[in-house]
């Protein structure tokens, strides 16, 4: 007869278990510890004043609204710049380009351009936006230094190349995730290429790009690097905004040519370059805090595209 | 006989060097009801799409022979395929409706033909779904998903969304391989009911629908077409001892 009570020992399995659970449980707990020292620290000093008040006496007092407000101006121009761009380079690559040599060494290289540090792409900023173009448009159009030198226009640019493969390669997967079947179905009613793309492929990858795109802009916000020498401003109480008039009426707009103050990069020099790196402590953590929470927005806000997008794809 | 809708002569295709399809010639008749049947791999799935040039979204495929569509060569360089695809419907083997209502998929091909007065398109809807004969089981919620239906009712919606465009011939890949039976035979009905109007090219795995639906049936085996002749003659006395040996299931 068959002994169906006698337990089945699986030790290796008992083992192999409970050494997964204590790795994620320490993992949830580093992840705690950091957050939480951030938290604890910095909420204090978040005020009203501090989001909208600019550093005052050497930055150890006052708040961090021009970094802020940088933040959001680069990387608002990045979107402008390095969304379209991929989103378009990633439908030509899925759609329209044959499957070649060519094209798959594009593919190749765009997921290795993902891995390149960033420090690289700050490098490469510098070389290319200031002293090419910058320099280039300067010298022929003989308006001494006005383009080659650092500015947000710059920063934005390779922000922009940072985090353009992060917009394909999600760009490209959302517009794979689009069934073969209901391209099949569009072309068999008689439609073009580019009906097809707009009608079936688009509205079903929208979730997608958005998940991707958002994910790029939380990256490009957090970065520190790649700014370095493109125009973040140590000091600057200043915003990077110069009014736009037509006659009589006139708008702020951001100053593509002017310096920024920029979260991370201040983080950085509240940390190292200050007067009194021990005064500005409780301004370091509330400025982490910031961004922090700013990064942690923009996830939030990708993670439910991608919830509904789920949704949607759960009732097929 | 009926008059001639397609005509293909000495028709061969290729994927890169792989030969799918050898030497094929072959007349539809307008009117009727062709059915191709085969193992899988013989390559009737292949010619079906060289009919309205689906392989053509594929890379590498090349067509040897030509293809005659009304006595027009297809894969001739001014042919447009576009048009060539509205006058040619499809219907596949898994119902691929898009992801919107009932109504949007059912006007996907006029508007994208630039129909756009909304008049003229809920008179296609009604027109269609009556010919697909699934207008009153649809009718009161055109605006719900069109995925929120069973598959037998999305593979005829499927169809209904195929003669909007208001094609001449229809083409259909193994449409009824993935439906229970009471849908397989409604579809069939629905076949039935639609040669009157259309020409309708029919791939199956399934001889008894074959037998049931087609007129004429050709059975294709590795690449080729071994015979090719009335229904009730190929079903009750192949002349060829291959077809008899497949439809007997000796094989296959």
């Amino acid at each position: 007869m068959i002994d169906l009570t006698k337990k089945h020992r699986d030790i290796p399995g008992f083992i192999f278990i409970n050494l997964v659970r204590l790795m994620f449980g320490f993992l949830v707990l580093l992840l705690f510890l950091i957050l939480g020292k951030i938290f604890i620290e910095g909420i204090g000093i978040i005020s009203f004043e501090f989001i909208f008040d600019e550093p005052r006496n050497n930055m150890t007092e006052g708040g961090i609204f021009p970094a802020i407000f940088g933040t959001i101006a680069v990387t608002l121009i990045m979107i402008l710049m390095a969304v379209p761009l991929g989103v378009c380079s990633a439908i030509y690559l899925n759609e329209y380009a044959k499957d070649s040599f060519f094209t798959r060494i594009i593919r190749t290289s765009v997921n290795n351009l993902a891995g390149v540090p960033s420090i690289v792409f700050g490098l490469f900023g510098l070389g290319f936006f200031i002293l090419f173009i910058g320099q280039g448009i300067d010298e022929v159009l003989e308006t001494g230094l006005l383009f080659g030198q650092p500015a947000l226009i710059w920063a934005s640019s390779t922000l922009a190349v940072l985090v353009l493969p992060i917009v394909i390669v999600s760009t490209l997967e959302a517009l794979n995730s689009v069934p073969k079947s209901h391209r099949d179905a569009s072309y068999g009613l008689g439609a073009t290429k580019w009906q097809t793309v707009k009608n079936v492929v688009l509205p079903q990858a929208r979730p997608g790009i958005l998940t991707g795109t958002i994910l790029a802009i939380s990256r490009g916000a957090g970065e520190t690097a790649p700014i370095l020498f493109l125009g973040a401003a140590f000091f600057l109480p200043n915003l990077p905004v110069t009014d736009l008039c037509i006659g009589d009426y006139c708008i702020p707009m951001i100053n593509p040519a002017k310096q920024f103050m920029y979260l991370a990069y201040h983080i950085f020099i509240l940390a190292t370059q200050s007067a009194n790196p021990t005064k500005t402590l409780p301004l370091q953590y509330g400025s982490t805090l910031v961004l922090i929470t700013l990064t942690f927005l923009l996830n939030i806000t990708a993670i439910l595209f991608r919830y509904r997008f789920r949704k949607i794809l759960g009732k097929l | 006989m009926k008059e001639t809708k397609i005509l293909t002569e000495k028709l061969s295709l290729y994927y890169s060097e792989k030969q799918a399809l050898n030497d094929i010639s072959l007349e539809i008749p307008e009117k009727r009801v062709t059915a191709f049947i085969g193992p899988s791999g013989c390559g009737k799935s292949t010619f079906l799409r060289v009919l309205n040039r689906m392989n053509d979204l594929i890379d590498n495929v090349r067509i040897e022979g030509k293809v005659y569509v009304d006595g027009v060569d297809i894969y001739e360089r001014n042919i447009d395929v576009v048009n060539l695809r509205k006058s040619i419907g499809m219907v596949f083997q898994k119902a691929n409706l898009f992801p919107k209502s009932i109504f949007e998929n059912l006007v996907y091909g006029p508007r994208i033909n630039g129909i756009n007065d909304k008049k003229a398109l809920d008179e296609i809807v009604e027109t269609t779904l009556h010919q697909a004969a699934i207008w009153d089981e649809v009718k009161d919620r055109l605006n719900e998903n069109a995925l929120s239906l069973s598959g037998g009712q999305q593979q005829r919606l499927c169809i209904a969304r195929a003669l909007a465009v208001k094609p001449e011939i229809i083409l259909m890949d193994e449409p009824a391989s993935a439906l229970d039976p009471l849908s397989t035979s409604k579809i069939e009905e629905l076949i039935h009911d639609l040669k009157k109007k259309y020409t309708i090219v029919i791939v199956t795995h399934n001889m008894q629908q074959a037998a049931r639906v087609s007129d004429n049936t050709a059975f294709f085996y590795l690449g080729e077409l071994i015979e090719y002749d009335r229904t009730t003659k190929i079903f009750t006395n192949p002349s060829i001892k291959q077809t008899e040996d497949y439809i007997t299931g000796r094989f296959g």
